[in-house]
């Protein structure tokens, strides 16, 4: 440890390497068998359970709880994997508290949910510890599918489309597949390369080829991939960010969240990633409470997440905040960015005070300098580089049914297509809906 | 606070709550410990005759049935009575009883059935200043393929006739433990009667396989691949003793015969069950063997508090209230007509009363729009089922109707009480009219 919270301006090594390692470790950390099966025997196994609603993949939760409860986790990790393949990496990110939990009948009648989140990792790890794939590969049909983007939608669609005997090629821009499990989640939620085990597991099904670096537009058209492949599926998420377009957000130690995120996934050791001593986080989302909270695990002295609206409006979850809140970060509500100063590097950020009147953002002329020796921009990604011929909606390709786009051969799913959260357990419904829907239009 | 004294044939205890003849009461070391901790009683782990102590098998003696979190709910057991010599545990009760004056301390017996063999055995524990005896007619392993224990307590003769020798050699209160293992318990309470027991106790053990080991294919507690059926006891157990203590109650032949309740009891209100269906006392074994003798210090204070509450100053207050409501079903009000209400503040929407009624009894409840489920009375049967399978408390209660109103299931009018033996259904009734 070469440096403190309190050395000034950009510094790696704030904190002691047994710190970070605590920091970084696994935010939940994993139910043991006695534990899984006392939190399953909360399951009221409700009938038409609200919880298998409010899950974007539909998992039949009660079914999967009941089989942990009798001590055959294996089994209740092929109920979730029947319906989420990626049921490994949703048992980590999934805001559980925004959906089966928030729907839990127990959350209703007494604030505490049974633990459905921490009980599928309990039954997906216990799976996947074993080595084997549980699914068979259908007979080969001698379809080609190709799929773009190797995140959540990509590779529940082309796992999908394998176990019905289909082969399938999946083009990625980035140089490892996983998409957003791989590059965009804190490193708290998928440690130990959790996101490439996945997807090696994943792979096993067979059938299924990854191209990685190779990016829509640059290295393959869409146009060449509808008449090589029988089907195209398009899940490459959203590339690009949204600029805050101020004065001096082009200043030195300015960045956007989702690329500190990436870096630190990657880091070989989070030692050596730089933080500010004062960091200024914008944005209200997930991936700004994401950069926030992992500015403060390295050891900023100082992080604020400002946001321009209220409090309850802000898109991460209650559960996140609180994990911010926790962790040291200040949440400071309804501010907007004017400005950026400093001299080379950002020094301090401006915000003005605001008010939501029926319903619109209004500033209120007061204005407050927040020292800053980072700044990053957490303010929504956006979709770059539409394929010609598709149509869009809202920015982003437009869907009707299973994810069929208006290009026929061509279904779109995960944060580049419209409609749905952008959350990994929806990329992976998308994916796997769209997947049946290929197979049924091939094969009939 | 209430006076918890009770006077069981004579024998006075602080309290009703005795440790049953078992291991926790086997020697002088656990005992002293058990006074120390408040226990009102003990009766002696089970004595055998002089010579050669019995040996036990040196695997496991126990198998068990959890809950969650394992909370033991049932336990079984293959040991055997005291594997100590006769005079080591003869000489220890001496001294305990002499230490302990105001404390219940019964000797539990079984010998081979003979008269020798009684006669042998009753003046040495008479010597040790002990309140009283009791047989041992029930223990179901082990002993039993010897000609003891249940194998006894199957055959009513038998206890009448041993129930008799012991009348005849030993002059303190005798009290014949009944084994469970019998299709009707009236007709041992019968003969231990009319052998001139002063009380019986139960129930001991059930005949039981906690597990099979799914992998040695072999029964729990398993003994070098092999197991035998053990005596089950515990939480599990209480619903079969309470209608066995009930039973013997209620006969005509030994009602007011005095009972030692056992069978599951681990809390102040289990015992106080137990007492409300006649029993004198109570014995308690499993839960001392899960919890450790502290656990009487709850018994004690929540039977007191409850007592208070009531406004009950002794304990025979309140014995053999509830046996008068213990009746045949012949005899139950066919006009009682309740239906199930639930409270919709209280309902969180789980669905299991709907799912319990619609696939396993009468289509009663409706699920509705929003997940609000409502009784159908014109299908309530007033089963009650949705209330034991509601996970909150009161939240599906039965109302009952008042005379007078029509039931919309049947379109009859609540009337009288009216029971089987009346009702035109009945043969036995039309018989009785011609």
């Amino acid at each position: 440890m070469t440096h403190s919270p309190r050395t000034a301006g950009i510094a790696a090594q704030r904190l002691s390497a047994e710190a970070l390692a605590q920091n970084f470790a696994d935010l939940h950390p994993p139910l043991d068998g006695h534990e899984a099966r006392v939190a399953a025997d909360r399951c009221y196994f409700c009938h038409d359970a609200p919880c298998v609603t409010a899950c974007p993949t539909s998992i039949d939760i009660p079914l999967f709880i009941r089989q942990i409860a009798t001590e055959t986790p294996e089994a209740a990790a092929r109920t979730i994997f029947d319906q989420n393949i990626l049921g490994g990496m949703c048992a980590r990110v999934c805001p559980t508290e925004t959906l089966c939990e928030e729907a839990c009948v127990r959350e209703i009648a007494e604030g505490k949910p049974v633990e459905i989140g921490r009980l599928q990792r309990h039954a997906t790890d216990r799976l996947m510890a074993r080595n084997d794939h549980p699914f068979e590969r259908g007979a080969p049909t001698g379809k080609r599918i190709a799929v773009v983007g190797a995140g959540p939608a990509g590779l529940s669609c082309a796992h999908r489309l394998a176990m019905k005997g289909h082969d399938v090629v999946i083009y990625d821009a980035r140089p490892k597949p996983g998409g957003l499990n791989e590059y965009g989640i804190a490193s708290y939620k998928s440690t130990e390369d959790f996101a490439q085990r996945e997807v090696d597991w994943l792979l096993g099904i067979g059938g299924i080829t990854i191209e990685t670096g190779k990016v829509l537009g640059r290295d393959v058209d869409l146009s060449a991939l509808r008449s090589d492949y029988d089907a195209v599926f398009l899940g490459m998420g959203l590339a690009g960010v949204n600029a805050l377009g101020l004065p001096g957000d082009d200043l030195g130690n300015t960045a956007d969240a989702v690329d500190f995120i990436a870096d630190l996934r990657q880091a070989a050791d989070v030692a050596a990633l730089p933080v500010g001593r004062d960091v200024v986080v914008i944005g209200g989302g997930m991936t700004a409470v994401d950069a926030a909270v992992q500015c403060r695990l390295l050891g900023a002295e100082t992080v604020t997440i400002a946001y321009r609206r209220g409090q309850d409006r802000m898109a991460a979850s209650v559960y996140e905040q609180e994990l911010a809140t926790a962790r040291g970060v200040r949440i400071l509500t309804n501010v907007q960015p004017v400005a950026v100063h400093g001299n080379g590097a950002v020094r301090d950020v401006e915000f003005e005070f605001t008010a939501e009147i029926d319903g619109r953002l209004t500033g209120t002329g007061e204005t407050v300098r927040i020292p800053a020796d980072q700044c990053f921009r957490a303010i929504g990604q956006v979709l770059e580089g539409v394929p010609e011929g598709l149509k869009t909606e809202g920015g982003k390709i437009a869907v009707t049914g299973a994810g069929r786009t208006s290009a026929e051969g061509v279904w779109a799913g995960g944060d580049c297509a419209a409609g749905g959260e952008d959350l990994t357990v929806t990329a992976v419904a998308e994916g796997r809906d769209a997947a049946e829907d290929i197979h049924a239009t091939l094969i009939g | 606070m209430a006076d918890l004294t009770t006077d069981f044939l004579g024998i006075r205890s602080p309290n009703p709550f005795w440790l049953a003849s078992a291991p926790p009461t086997d020697k002088e070391y656990n005992v002293r410990r058990a006074f120390d901790a408040g226990w009102g009683g003990v009766v002696w782990k089970t004595l055998g005759e002089e010579g050669p102590p019995v040996v036990n098998v040196n695997g496991p003696r126990y198998g068990a049935i959890w809950g969650a979190d394992r909370r033991l709910l049932g336990l079984n057991n293959i040991e055997l009575i005291t594997d100590r010599p006769l005079q080591t545990n003869l000489d220890e009760m001496t001294r305990v009883k002499k230490d302990y004056p105001d404390r219940a301390l019964i000797a539990s017996i079984m010998v081979p059935c003979d008269e020798e063999s009684w006669k042998a055995i009753l003046p040495r524990v008479a010597e040790t200043g002990a309140d009283g005896i009791e047989l041992n007619f029930g223990c179901p392993h082990g002993m039993s393929e010897r000609g003891m224990g249940s194998a006894v307590g199957q055959v009513p003769e038998y206890i009448q006739m041993v129930t008799e020798w012991c009348k005849k050699y030993y002059d303190r209160p005798v009290i014949v433990k009944l084994t469970p293992n019998i299709t009707d318990i009236r007709k041992p309470a019968e003969a231990a009667r009319a052998g001139g027991a002063d009380a019986v106790s139960l129930i001991n053990t059930i005949n039981s396989i906690t597990h099979v080991d799914l992998d040695l294919m072999a029964p729990e507690p398993t003994i070098d691949g092999k197991g035998s059926h053990g005596g089950y006891c515990g939480p599990a157990v209480k619903p079969i003793a309470l209608s066995m203590v009930s039973e013997i109650a209620r006969n005509q032949a030994t009602h007011g015969l005095p009972i030692s309740g056992i069978g599951g009891v681990t809390t102040w209100r289990d015992a106080a069950e137990f007492m409300v269906l006649g029993c004198g006392n109570v014995q308690v074994c499993t839960a001392a063997m899960t919890y450790g003798f502290k656990v009487v210090q709850e018994m004690i204070s929540g039977l007191s508090q409850w007592m208070d509450e009531k406004g009950y100053t002794s304990t025979d207050q309140f014995i053999g209230q509830a046996v008068p409501n213990v009746t045949d079903w012949q005899y139950l009000n066919l006009n009682y007509v309740t239906k199930a209400r639930i409270d919709q503040d209280l309902c969180i929407k789980c669905g299991r009363c709907y799912a319990a009624c619609e696939d396993t009894s009468h289509q009663a409840i409706g699920m509705n729009e929003g997940r609000v489920f409502e009784v159908i009375d014109e299908e309530c049967v007033a089963c009650n089922l949705c209330v034991n399978v509601c996970p909150v408390e009161d939240c599906i209660t039965m109302v009952q109707m008042d005379k007078g109103a029509v039931d919309p299931r049947t379109g009859r009018e609540v009337g009288d009480y009216a029971n089987w033996t009346t009702h035109p259904n009945n043969p036995g009734a039309a018989k009785a009219a011609e």
